[in-house]
């Protein structure tokens, strides 16, 4: 187990410089610069003014003598300084979106397996009935509406109609001046609309996902074998059943590791949320390099991570697959 | 109300210079934009509440829909950022209300016979918001700073023209330059940062980026990346204490939810959109809950042609365009109104200005005609015209994220069908817009935008020495005259001699028509109700922030201070 470990460990090196190199070269590929984007149509910065930045920003060395200076930084751990005016570390940048971005996705991945999972099992213990039928739909709806025009109609009706509920943001005008209780209250209110929306469009996945396997496992021996021995339904189906079909659901986890720390740009735009898809998108447009590679490379590290973590528990939970090597 | 309290600053360094607005229907209307006819929404209501007596209190929350970048004013070059430093710090100079220029931390300047030396006599007894006096030491190092190639800032280059910069005075600092330049003066509005923190330490970074101490009216309080700005009156302002007691700035960068919590009351103060102003403001709890102000914005939106291009060397097919598009019809249809013709590079009402010329009338016949002259004719039957075998097409490119202008683009398509021209209009994102194809001159007409500054210098986007790659004239422009009167304009502090050459310039352009000048949009800007004081102005309304007040009994915010 531990030299699978190893190996696999040692197998994500190159795989990340692959990553790192690709996505370094693309982004260059893009047309226009930081500086570009910070001079261009401005009477008052000269070619001079131009160069200088460049210098500063170290545009004017050759492309690979750059991507192994930042690759050097990298090693040490030096996400290095945004290109933007700010000129913050990107470590910074980073680490003060994520606990949002974070929260916000983990509050609406437990929702999303809080029901998706139910709905599945009922759904595959009576397939084709009514509550199946009406339940497809119902998922259907939420993964086909936009999420930004049911955002704002929500918006618009629990937030100015009946005035229930915060529209954007996340906390209120004086929310540092509240008790703790009234803190979390008013924090929660704020995110509501957010995670209840965005629950909504990844229930199908889910749902359809858990109904699948469920149908599945309920075909198989054993379970006829557990219905034999004349077990009450609910402990065949909770008992036998239930624990095989969500095995899968670990790999889903496992690969949904990255997708905890992306961010929508369209959704925490909307709600003016300021996550890691805003800052994504910004340093995107203003090509922001060491801030794009900065959450690349950390999406990168999440994903192996994620991957890695999803077979080896798999491996753990799963007497076959441990015989199986 | 007296006229020293006047904060211009804002305006004056979002317009010091003229950059592309890209994002126009935000900009255009963007409150720090200067006007000239005031139309106002208010009743007579107003009128008589406005006798209140101004109080201290409350807070200002404004949205914004970009969060700022840097807090030292001149390492930064976006709105977002130049509206909260414009209340931390002050410039020696700023514009009033009228777009004059007057002194902000400069109390008076003399100005030498020959107009190559300035003195700026310093106000005294202005502190900066730790305390520390201002001296005219700050000053000197804040032009220092300005010329020190290692600040990466973007507006160096009006302070290399001075040739030196020394102290006579502890509150007198004299600048001399290499010859009478005349956008000098309006460039020492950059705001003036204090020599006591920032001397001997990397500018780039400097806490101040994030925690900013100015002289200004307004002292930072704290800033949450991507969700709030929050600053709070100075009680020891030079001109007195602001009534406002907290400007909060709530970024929010989707409009749509911007607008709805500005109707739900989680924000005072936006831009609006022409459809938001005129058909989505108008119920009667609307009127009730705020005030709606439109002003002619300082921007204008242009047709412009690359002039290397065959087709559009000859400018009677450049009139003749100007002629075939309904200017009027572009207002009506993409501003539902609320804009005026363009017919140069200044705003109607402002000194350059020149109101002699007309902007060009709506005529397909004329131009016709004129095309006619220019060889054009449609000889083959198929309703295009054409010369030496080729028929008249081209291609509209404009940056995409501007809904405004792609209708524009749109609109114009239909008028040259008319008189038998094709058009294609194409959007492309902004960095590949301008890299790509503005750049290299690789595009026949594009549909852009530019902010008008209140200094009318025209040098960069017209002298013909612009037009080298990346620079301003991308059209590559050349008129002798136009150089030799752009010069003759800039090298003068003489004002009737700069509205002479810059009244002849408008007239050589009308003729010319390197643009087709399509128009000036208003400012368009909807206020919470409670917040009593506002005078539009030439410049906008934010010049006079610092005496809007909110009454006593009306007062949202409990802010005790």
């Amino acid at each position: 187990m531990w030299v699978y470990l190893l190996k696999r460990l040692l197998a994500m090196i190159p795989l990340l410089i692959g990553i790192t190199l690709i996505s370094f070269l693309v982004i260059q590929l893009a047309p226009g610069s930081p500086v570009d984007l910070q001079t261009e149509m401005n009477p008052k910065a000269s070619p001079e003014a131009r160069a200088r930045l460049e210098k500063l920003y170290g545009l004017d060395k050759p492309l690979h003598v750059q991507y192994f200076l930042w690759l050097s930084r990298m090693l040490r751990l030096d996400f290095g300084r945004s290109f933007s005016t700010d000129a913050r570390p990107v470590a910074d940048k980073i680490l003060e979106r994520l606990p949002i971005t974070i929260l916000i996705n983990v509050l609406s991945l437990a929702l999303i397996l809080a029901a998706a999972v139910p709905i599945g099992i009922v759904s595959a213990v009576r397939p084709n009935s009514l509550f199946d039928k009406s339940t497809t739909v119902f998922v259907f709806i939420g993964f086909a509406t936009p999420t930004f025009w049911l955002a704002l109609l929500c918006m618009m009706f629990f937030g100015v109609h009946l005035g229930w509920l915060p529209i954007s943001g996340i906390s209120s005008y004086n929310a540092d001046q509240m008790g703790d209780l009234a803190w979390l209250w008013d924090r929660t209110r704020h995110l509501i609309l957010p995670v209840l929306i965005s629950a909504f469009g990844g229930l199908a996945g889910f749902s359809r996902y858990m109904r699948f396997n469920m149908l599945e496992v309920i075909g198989q021996d054993y379970i006829t074998t557990a219905r034999a021995k004349g077990l009450s339904e609910m402990r065949v189906i909770l008992k036998h059943a239930l624990r095989n079909a969500l095995m899968p659901v670990i790999t889903i986890l496992g690969l949904s590791v990255p997708g905890l720390i992306g961010g929508s740009v369209i959704f925490e735009s909307i709600f003016a949320i300021p996550g890691m898809g805003q800052l994504f998108y910004q340093s995107v447009m203003a090509r922001d390099y060491p801030v794009i590679m900065g959450a690349l490379v950390i999406g990168a590290v999440l994903t192996l991570v994620g991957n890695l973590l999803a077979d080896v528990s798999y491996a753990l939970v799963d007497p076959r697959i441990r015989a199986g090597r | 109300m007296n006229i020293r309290n006047r904060i211009a600053r804002t305006a004056l360094l979002a317009l010091m210079i003229l950059i592309f607005t890209s994002c126009s229907q935000k900009e255009e209307s963007s409150e720090s934009s200067v006007q000239d006819p005031t139309s106002q929404e208010t009743s007579l209501r107003e009128t008589a509440k406005s006798m209140d007596e101004p109080v201290y209190g409350d807070a200002l929350v404004e949205g914004s829909i970009g969060d700022a970048s840097n807090l030292i004013p001149m390492l930064s070059s976006d709105s977002s950022s130049h509206a909260i430093t414009g209340l931390v710090y002050n410039g020696l100079v700023k514009y009033d209300k009228d777009i004059n220029l007057v002194g902000d931390l400069a109390e008076k300047w003399n100005i030498s016979e020959d107009g190559t030396v300035i003195d700026f006599h310093l106000r005294e007894g202005v502190k900066w918001h730790d305390g520390a006096p201002f001296t005219a030491e700050d000053a000197l190092f804040t032009y220092k700073v300005m010329i020190d190639p290692q600040t990466p800032t973007a507006y160096g280059d009006d302070f290399l023209q001075v040739r030196n910069a020394e102290l006579i005075d502890p509150y007198i600092m004299r600048v001399t330059y290499k010859r009478p330049f005349a956008p000098a003066l309006a460039s020492w509005g950059m705001g003036v940062v204090p020599k006591h923190l920032l001397e001997g330490k990397d500018i780039i970074q400097s806490p101040l980026a994030r925690n900013p101490v100015g002289t200004g009216p307004y002292k930072f309080e704290r800033w949450i990346t991507g969700r709030e700005i929050v600053l709070r009156a100075n009680p020891d302002y030079f001109e007195g204490r602001p009534y406002i007691s907290e400007s909060k700035t709530r970024i929010i960068p989707d409009s749509a939810t911007m607008f709805l919590e500005l109707d739900a009351g989680g924000i005072d103060l936006m831009g609006l959109t022409p459809i938001q102003y005129t058909r989505q403001t108008i119920s009667e709890d609307w009127k009730r809950r705020f005030n709606k102000y439109s002003y002619l914005a300082s921007a204008y939106t242009y047709l412009g042609y690359n002039l290397l291009d065959s087709k559009f060397k000859d400018k009677r097919v450049r009139q003749a365009i100007s002629y075939a598009v309904n200017k009027q019809e572009i207002i009506d249809g993409v501003l539902l109104g609320l804009g005026e013709p363009a017919s140069g590079p200044f705003k109607p009402g402002t000194w350059p200005y020149n109101p002699n010329i007309k902007p060009y009338e709506y005529n397909p016949e004329r131009a016709k005609e004129l095309l006619r002259e220019a060889g054009w004719e449609d000889t083959d039957g198929d309703g295009l015209l054409d010369k030496d075998g080729e028929p008249f097409r081209f291609t509209i490119l404009t940056n995409q994220g501007n809904e405004s202008r792609q209708k524009t683009g749109i609109i114009i398509q239909y008028s040259l069908k008319a008189i038998g021209i094709e058009v294609q209009v194409r959007t492309i994102e902004w960095a590949a817009f301008l890299k790509e194809f503005v750049d290299k001159k690789k595009f026949e007409a594009v549909i852009l935008g530019w902010t008008i500054p209140p200094d009318p210098d025209l040098f960069d986007v017209w002298h013909s020495s612009k037009s080298r790659p990346g620079e301003l004239n991308f059209i590559s422009y050349r008129n002798e005259e136009v150089d030799r009167l752009i010069e003759k304009s800039r090298y003068t502090f003489d004002r009737e001699v700069r509205k002479e050459c810059l009244y002849k310039i408008q007239e050589i352009l009308a003729e010319d028509q390197p643009y087709a000048f399509l128009y000036v949009p208003q400012a368009l800007v909807a206020v919470s109700s409670r917040i009593r004081g506002i005078e539009p102005a030439p410049l906008g309304i934010s010049y006079n922030r610092i005496e809007w007040y909110v009454p006593a009994n009306e007062q949202k915010y409990k802010i005790a201070y």
